[in-house]
């Protein structure tokens, strides 16, 4: 009784979450009703015995991605109502391209059968002692371990591109070298040199201290230890 | 510094580890500070505080209202009036020193010919309203009666070097 | 009696009594923390701190809390109402609904679950919320500067947080917190895994905005960061949530490196003191370490920061992953495995 109840709210505030998302006029409301979906498709998971699920899609799409979208969004300060402008003028098209998808949808979705073995596996009680991490762990890394291993390529490929894309060497730029910054002694930067008085002296130069980038500009007066330099 | 000894002493976080034995030799030494309502530290006898009008031992006041205060305050915090008393002596009748203007520069002490306007040691004058701290000569003169033991002996303490 | 708390509404009775009698401790717990604090960072620096309100200034949290309480919230104008009076109550709520999956001692956990470590790392990852949302609602730069801060930083060190807690599971083999307990029974994972407790705790205090990672609320920069805007009741929720969080993070160091409620040493002495004194105890050691380590280090630059995060414990502590998953396949040690 009471996991229907849940079930029901759950879902009604997950399918709720889900229309306002798309229909709030603030983009931030807007990603904060995506992370309520979030949360609701999680109890959805745990109503469902899948705690492992549940929880990883917290951690992943609500304490990482998510941040990120709420992240962006704030920074980007969409102005929605200049959006909404040519509205009328693109009904037609983006009704056309809406009919299309709902289309296919429907055609896939009235195409499906259910497997025969479904009902059957459903039923099965959950193995003794195994809980679903085990038991998700098991199939991942024997039977799916070449698509998982797949999936993790992408993902690495996604993220060298995304460097890639990002990252130019700017000349010019100071950037801190810690470790050159902790090499620095005493004896490099300071000599102690009694001056006779009443004569001055001139600079003696520096003794050149082995330094195999010595072109560049000497460190900034401010040395900081940085704390893991390990 | 080789790179080997500069790896390990970045990996044991050597210069970490000192920094956090020194903050813990700390913890246990004795405190430096006072426990300030309850102790207090030494005051000078120059100490510029809260203003005071003092009176001679025979309850007369000592101001004379020459004004020389008022004309040396570099902050015109210092506001008087006088006319003659009945005895025909010259009195002030209005002694009006504002303390939200007065800087404790102490000018008004050095000026006074007759020790009459002192800056007390009292440095605990703070009130809740601003009007409080606009004193007139009432208040000064309340003040001098309440510190007048301390005034006198702080300014005996000063006069072999003045 | 027995059969009353198996009726439904006995079940509901006997959890709200559970929720209570953790939370009212962390409470107290979290206001004693803020006059230990002042007290541990004073000392440090040579002063006193708060000792006037009460015998040795013990009433202070108190003092302080109806001091807040008595103030007038204030909600700026321009600001989103609705998110930012939210944005308190969630960083609160965040940092006191973790403690469900917190045992503390053998059996003494309100909720036993199987994927207790994963729903603290969720709840803990969560906590960006509260901040980000606060820093956007106030419609105030600093605060925005601070949230945005906040955002990245928490991001950054839930990498090598996740990390650290995966070489702990590697050596437990389960995900549930008592297990992973359990699990130390003779040797705590401090020892074998010790620069991944270093590694855990530094990423603790930047996942905690504490010092030396303290740029979201830097006050010599942004004024306070996210939290410039709020006053009364609302400023003091982000407070007892940041040291709520504290605790949290503290408990979290003790269950998975310093053996939670077991005694340092299975022999007499040491086990006369039963287990949740013990589990305390470590707490509390931990939560002196974040005050000394604020005492000690000055605020690390937001490049630094992110340098740190990035380039030195990520690679650091994916490396001791693969090493100590290699170790314990090598020698058998691998748990789970018989």
């Amino acid at each position: 009784m009471i996991a229907a109840l849940a079930f029901y709210a759950f879902a009604a505030v997950l399918v709720t979450s889900a229309a306002m998302v798309v229909t709030s006029r603030n983009p931030v409301h807007a990603v904060l009703f995506l992370i309520l979906a979030f949360f609701n498709a999680a109890g959805l998971f745990l109503l469902a015995g899948a705690e492992f699920l549940a929880l990883i899609l917290v951690i992943v799409y609500v304490g990482a991605v998510a941040v990120l979208f709420l992240f962006v969004v704030m920074m980007l300060d969409v102005n929605f109502a200049e959006m909404r402008s040519g509205f009328v003028r693109y009904l037609p098209v983006g009704g056309a391209i809406g009919v299309v998808l709902l289309a296919e949808l429907l055609i896939v979705g009235l195409a499906w059968t259910v497997s025969p073995e479904a009902p059957r596996l459903l039923a099965a009680p959950i193995p003794e002692g195994v809980t679903n991490t085990q038991a998700l762990g098991r199939v991942i890394y024997t039977d799916y371990i070449y698509l998982f291993q797949a999936a993790g390529l992408v993902l690495l490929v996604a993220m060298i591109g995304a460097i890639v894309l990002t990252l130019r060497d700017r000349p010019g730029t100071k950037r801190q070298d810690v470790t050159r910054q902790i090499d620095r002694s005493r004896r490099d930067t300071l000599d102690m040199i009694s001056v006779p008085s009443g004569q001055g002296m001139t600079v003696p130069p520096k003794p050149e201290v082995a330094k195999p980038e010595s072109p560049k500009p000497p460190e900034p007066a401010h040395t900081s230890h940085g704390g893991g330099h390990h | 510094m080789g790179v080997m000894d500069r790896t390990m002493r970045g990996f044991f976080l050597s210069e970490l580890v000192s920094g956090m034995a020194l903050t813990l030799r700390y913890f246990f030494k004795p405190k430096v500070t006072i426990n300030y309502p309850y102790e207090k530290g030494p005051i000078s006898p120059r100490f510029k505080g809260e203003h005071a009008l003092r009176r001679y031992p025979n309850g007369e006041e000592r101001c004379i209202a020459c004004k020389l205060c008022e004309a040396v305050c570099p902050a015109q915090a210092i506001t008087i009036e006088a006319e003659p008393r009945d005895d025909g002596s010259r009195r002030t009748t209005r002694y009006d020193i504002d303390m939200t203007k007065c800087i404790y520069c102490g000018l008004c002490e050095e000026a006074c010919p007759v020790d009459a306007i002192v800056e007390g040691p009292n440095f605990e004058f703070s009130t809740e309203t601003r009007e409080e701290l606009l004193y007139n000569k009432d208040r000064l003169l309340a003040n001098g009666d309440r510190w007048e033991a301390e005034i006198a002996s702080r300014l005996a303490a000063d006069a072999p070097y003045r | 009696m027995q059969s009353f708390f198996a009726t439904p509404f006995g079940t509901l009775v006997f959890t709200v009594g559970a929720i209570l009698v953790i939370m009212v401790p962390v409470l107290i717990g979290v206001a004693y923390l803020t006059y230990a604090e002042r007290k541990v960072l004073a000392a440090m620096q040579l002063r006193r701190g708060p000792n006037i309100v009460g015998p040795f200034g013990l009433f202070q949290p108190f003092a302080d809390a109806i001091k807040l309480m008595m103030k007038e919230t204030i909600v700026p104008t321009g600001s989103n109402r609705v998110l930012f009076l939210m944005a308190p109550m969630l960083t609160f709520a965040l940092a006191l609904i973790a403690w469900a999956v917190i045992p503390f001692g053998e059996g003494l956990v309100l909720a036993d679950i199987n994927v207790g470590v994963l729903y603290l790392f969720a709840i803990s990852s969560l906590g960006v919320y509260g901040i980000i949302i606060a820093g956007w609602a106030s419609n105030s730069k600093y605060a925005f500067l601070g949230a945005l801060r906040s955002a990245a930083q928490m991001v950054s060190y839930e990498v090598s947080i996740g990390f650290v807690i995966i070489t702990v599971l590697l050596c437990v083999g389960s995900l549930n917190l008592s297990e992973v307990v359990m699990a130390q029974q003779g040797l705590w994972f401090a020892i074998p895994l010790f620069p991944m407790f270093v590694v855990f705790f530094i990423s603790a205090l930047a996942e905690t905005n504490r010092a030396p990672f303290d740029l979201p609320e830097g006050e010599s920069e942004i004024v306070a960061g996210f939290f410039v805007e709020y006053s009364s009741m609302s400023f003091a929720l982000f407070f007892l949530g940041e040291y709520a969080n504290m605790i949290l993070m503290s408990a979290m160091t003790t269950i998975l490196f310093l053996g939670g409620w077991l005694p340092p040493f299975d022999i007499a002495p040491f086990t006369w003191l039963p287990g949740p004194i013990w589990f305390v105890l470590k707490i509390c050691l931990c939560l002196f370490v974040f005050l000394w380590v604020r005492a000690t280090f000055p605020r690390y630059r937001y490049d630094q920061l992110m340098r740190l995060g990035w380039k030195v414990f990520l690679p650091f502590s994916l490396l001791w992953v693969v090493l100590t998953a290699a170790v314990l396949m090598a020698f058998g040690w691998l748990p789970g495995q018989a």
